[in-house]
């Protein structure tokens, strides 16, 4: 038991994990009933499983899918890309753009994710190749989109904030008939299972971390470091068209003006709570998809509490303060001392910070 | 004694964990005059200077400065500067987004405000006066590198300098940048400044400088009249082999029959990292060297065989058939194997496990789409800790809480796992211990006697007479001899980096 504890807190996801653990004990004490799942009947007359949890689980698709990505891109270019929200409206935009444009079969559908995959893939690629060729920082290369994007995404529409409406949208966006489970969970286990398997049978997480952690040594071990950063953000170009496309359908129209706002620092804040260095190299996605639901679970916490929405970001905010601070080298360092002092009896030592 | 010293040194001695960086070590600069401080990489020079600069404590010993009667205790490079001691280093330290007159005064007095106008003149006339090619005005960063490190002086010499020390100011120069540093170290010097001169270049050391300090593993060797000194004796010196000790080393030699296959072959290969076209060919089996100074080129000639730095022109032969080397991945694919001088900056991807630091360029030269399974990997990693005796607590520990021998025995490990027909050892022994060093050694010629063509560098060159059969010997970028046989003497490759004829006494 002691050496399983001692294994957890040596590793990576022992915040995450901590983080999560406190969330729901704080629940716990709280009200037990935040944690009930009941079965009841939707609109549609289907037979579906609600309660906080899976409000949980099913609102922070987006920002997992998206927080994926982002621990790839900063992985490898030690880096955030600032313009996932834009990015994803315009991808959102065109989605909605080419079902609009057709009448609504599942074959549309996917010709419409289609095409907002390749748009959200070249647009990210042009910040790729800043980033790559003209070494400009991330956050300043995609500092242009982030200005530009959701002004793209209103030319896409003519300005309009088109409703498009189907069945088939629905089943995408909130519940496939006969399935109990919101659909958008089971995007990201399907997304996440194919991600898990990208890094099993490639040597994408290999490469990455190469050239997160040491581009020139990465060089001469025959990696080429530019591909590798513009493979990341051609990831991050297919995550923000998913992201977008299941926020449509599950709203069932394109705001370009408020779809996914601001969810390029929530994605951030994965990837950070996750315990992945923002400064780069190596990383776990894991840590960052459960970065990305505490995130989530804050915020219907906060909300079950009652919470004015627009107070949430407050106390998400002091939250925040202090899973970052739990996870911050000093107090990290200084934990491992108490650890090995409480269960092994070694002296405590003059912690110096340098 | 002289009563024109402006500094003297006496005594110095500083202790690094684990390491004595200087014994009792002497130093006496005069006025008005160019004093070289040279020693080959970890001889102290560098401790020194940064004792002298306040960047480290002395431990113990003297320092003295002429028109101070006592001792002065230099605590901080703030100190060393209201002393009259500035320091130009290696790289730029100024900013290159400023202009050349904000540049000068940054940081200087405690104003709140500037009068720019009075600035700009006053900057002026020191350009002026020290004949600096450029207007105050101009943003630093549009400077020639010659003419910022030119400003660097400046800057040192306008806070009343009485010693000037300039680190390795001229290595990324060219020949004009390096004279017109010289015509204004001329002038310093006429004007009675102390100049401690740091370079790896000989030829500038014979050119400009009046006294020689050479310091060798933190002792002092001794201070010199540059031309008491002729070049081979100050080599020798910096080396700590006498000349006649050195004729008589015994080493071994591999013969290697004249018409065995070429592996490798260039014609005028030169890459963008300044070394100039050079001619280089290995047979298969052999094991050569190129040895040189530092700073000579013979890592940037290796790193053009392997493709490491941007090629800019030459022919390649592998196998006695033309071959295109523009990236490392193209030297791999040929069965070359690099591993490099900077471990820290070029070999090890430190946060990595020691398992992913091992397979990884094999790893890559099998494919992106077929990544070994982890029991694969583990074998790989297994088999070579235990073949290289690799000290590590599991082949998961990350490889930079190894130590530094271990580290490069793994990097080694990376490149023997390829199977390599063609492996670069650029300084594998550099740091580490003496046991290590001779297994390396050892590992290079089983190499060989497999068939495998080795490339060796070392800073040390008992162990390439150990190991190698050929060296080239390199001086300021360019091939400038190739000894082998009984010409593959101490003597003979110090007559030859000194670029003096061999002298039969």
């Amino acid at each position: 038991m002691i050496k399983a504890l001692k294994k957890l807190s040596n590793s990576q996801l022992a915040i995450p994990l901590f983080a999560l653990f406190l969330v729901i004990v704080f629940n716990l004490v709280r009200d037990l009933s935040f944690f009930s799942i009941s079965i009841t009947t939707n609109n549609y007359g289907n037979t579906v499983l609600s309660g906080n949890i899976i409000s949980i689980l099913n609102g922070a698709s987006e920002l997992a899918v998206l927080a994926i990505a982002m621990t790839l891109v900063t992985s490898a270019t030690k880096g955030q890309d600032i313009s996932v929200g834009a990015v994803a409206a315009i991808a959102g935009s065109v989605f909605v753009s080419v079902l609009r444009g057709n009448d609504i079969t599942l074959s549309v559908i996917l010709l419409a994710f289609v095409t907002a995959c390749i748009v959200a893939v070249l647009f990210a690629l042009f910040t790729g190749m800043m980033v790559a060729f003209f070494n400009i920082q991330p956050m300043i290369a995609s500092l242009i989109l982030f200005t530009a994007g959701r002004p793209i995404a209103y030319w896409i529409n003519g300005g309009a904030t088109p409703t498009v409406e189907s069945p088939l949208l629905g089943y995408i966006g909130s519940f496939i008939p006969g399935i109990p489970i919101p659909t958008p969970i089971l995007i990201v286990i399907v997304f996440g299972l194919l991600v898990t398997l990208a890094l099993r049978f490639t040597n994408l997480g290999l490469y990455i971390q190469s050239v997160g952690i040491n581009e020139r040594a990465a060089r001469l071990n025959g990696i080429n470091p530019m591909l590798m950063k513009l493979i990341s953000f051609m990831i991050l170009g297919v995550c923000v068209a998913i992201a977008g496309s299941i926020n449509v359908c599950r709203i069932g129209l394109i705001n370009h003006e408020t779809i996914l706002i601001d969810i390029e620092m929530d994605a951030i804040l994965a990837v950070a709570i996750g315990g992945n260095a923002l400064s780069g190299g190596k990383f776990k996605l894991s840590g960052s998809v459960i970065g990305a639901y505490i995130i989530q679970a804050l915020t219907i916490t906060l909300y079950a509490m009652k919470v004015s929405s627009t107070a949430v970001k407050a106390y998400k905010a002091i939250v925040i303060i202090a899973i970052v601070v739990i996870g911050s080298p000093v107090v990290q360092k200084y934990a491992l001392q108490l650890r090995d002092k409480l269960f092994y009896n070694k002296p405590m030592k003059i912690t110096e910070n340098n | 004694m002289k009563n024109d010293i402006v500094l003297s040194m006496s005594g110095i001695c500083k202790r690094f964990p684990g390491v004595l960086a200087l014994q009792n070590v002497d130093f006496t600069l005069c006025k008005g005059e160019i004093h070289a401080l040279m020693g080959e990489n970890g001889a102290g020079k560098s401790t020194l200077v940064k004792v002298l600069t306040g960047v480290y404590q002395k431990d113990s010993g003297q320092i003295k400065l002429a028109g101070i009667d006592n001792e002065v205790a230099i605590k901080s490079p703030q100190d060393a500067q209201n002393l009259g001691i500035s320091t130009v280093y290696q790289e730029i330290t100024l900013c290159p987004n400023l202009t050349v007159a904000e540049n000068m005064f940054i940081g200087r007095g405690n104003y709140s405000f500037i009068n720019w106008r009075d600035t700009h003149k006053k900057a002026s006339d020191i350009l002026k006066k020290l004949n600096i090619p450029t207007s105050a005005t101009r943003q630093l960063g549009t400077c020639s590198l010659a003419v910022q490190q030119m400003v660097a002086v400046a800057r040192a010499v306008d806070m009343d300098c009485k010693v000037l020390i300039l680190d390795e100011p001229t290595s990324s120069l060219d020949e004009q940048e390096v004279e017109l540093l010289f015509s204004l170290m001329r002038d310093l010097k006429s004007r009675g400044v102390g100049i401690i001169f740091i370079t790896h270049f000989l030829e500038q050391v014979y050119e400009i400088c009046d006294r020689i300090t050479v310091l060798r593993n933190g002792e002092l060797v001794g201070a010199y009249n540059i031309n008491e000194l002729p070049r081979v004796e100050l080599i020798s010196k910096m080396m700590g082999k006498e000349l006649d000790d050195l004729s008589k080393l015994q080493h071994r030699k591999k013969e290697i029959p004249e018409n065995a296959p070429y592996v490798y072959e260039a014609s005028g290969l030169s890459s963008a990292e300044g070394t100039k076209p050079f001619n280089f060919e290995i047979h298969k089996g052999e094991v050569n060297g190129f040895t040189g100074l530092l700073g000579s080129g013979r890592s940037e000639s290796v790193r053009a065989i392997f493709g490491a730095d941007k090629i800019t022109g030459g022919k390649v032969k592998i196998n006695d058939r033309l071959a295109k080397i523009s990236k490392p991945k193209d030297a791999m694919k040929y069965g070359m194997g690099y591993l490099p001088e900077d471990r820290k900056q070029d070999g090890i991807i430190d946060e990595l496990s020691v398992r992913d630091n091992i397979i990884l360029a094999l790893q890559v030269m099998k494919g992106f789409f077929r990544p070994f399974s982890k029991s694969e990997a583990e074998a790989f990693a297994d088999k070579y800790i235990k073949l290289l005796g690799i000290k590590t607590a599991s082949s998961e520990t990350p490889i930079k809480s190894l130590s530094g021998g271990n580290q490069q025995k793994a990097i080694l490990a990376r490149w023997l796992l390829t199977n390599p027909q063609y492996l670069i050892l650029d300084e594998p022994t550099r740091g580490i211990d003496v046991g290590t060093k001779v297994e390396i050694q050892k590992l290079v010629l089983k190499l060989a006697e497999d068939g495998v063509s080795v490339t060796f560098i070392s800073s040390e060159i008992e162990e390439m007479l150990t190991t190698c059969s050929r060296l080239i010997v390199m001086r300021d970028r360019k091939i400038v001899g190739e000894l082998k046989g009984e010409d593959m003497t101490q003597a003979k490759i110090m007559h030859t980096i000194a670029g003096e004829a061999t002298h039969n006494d």
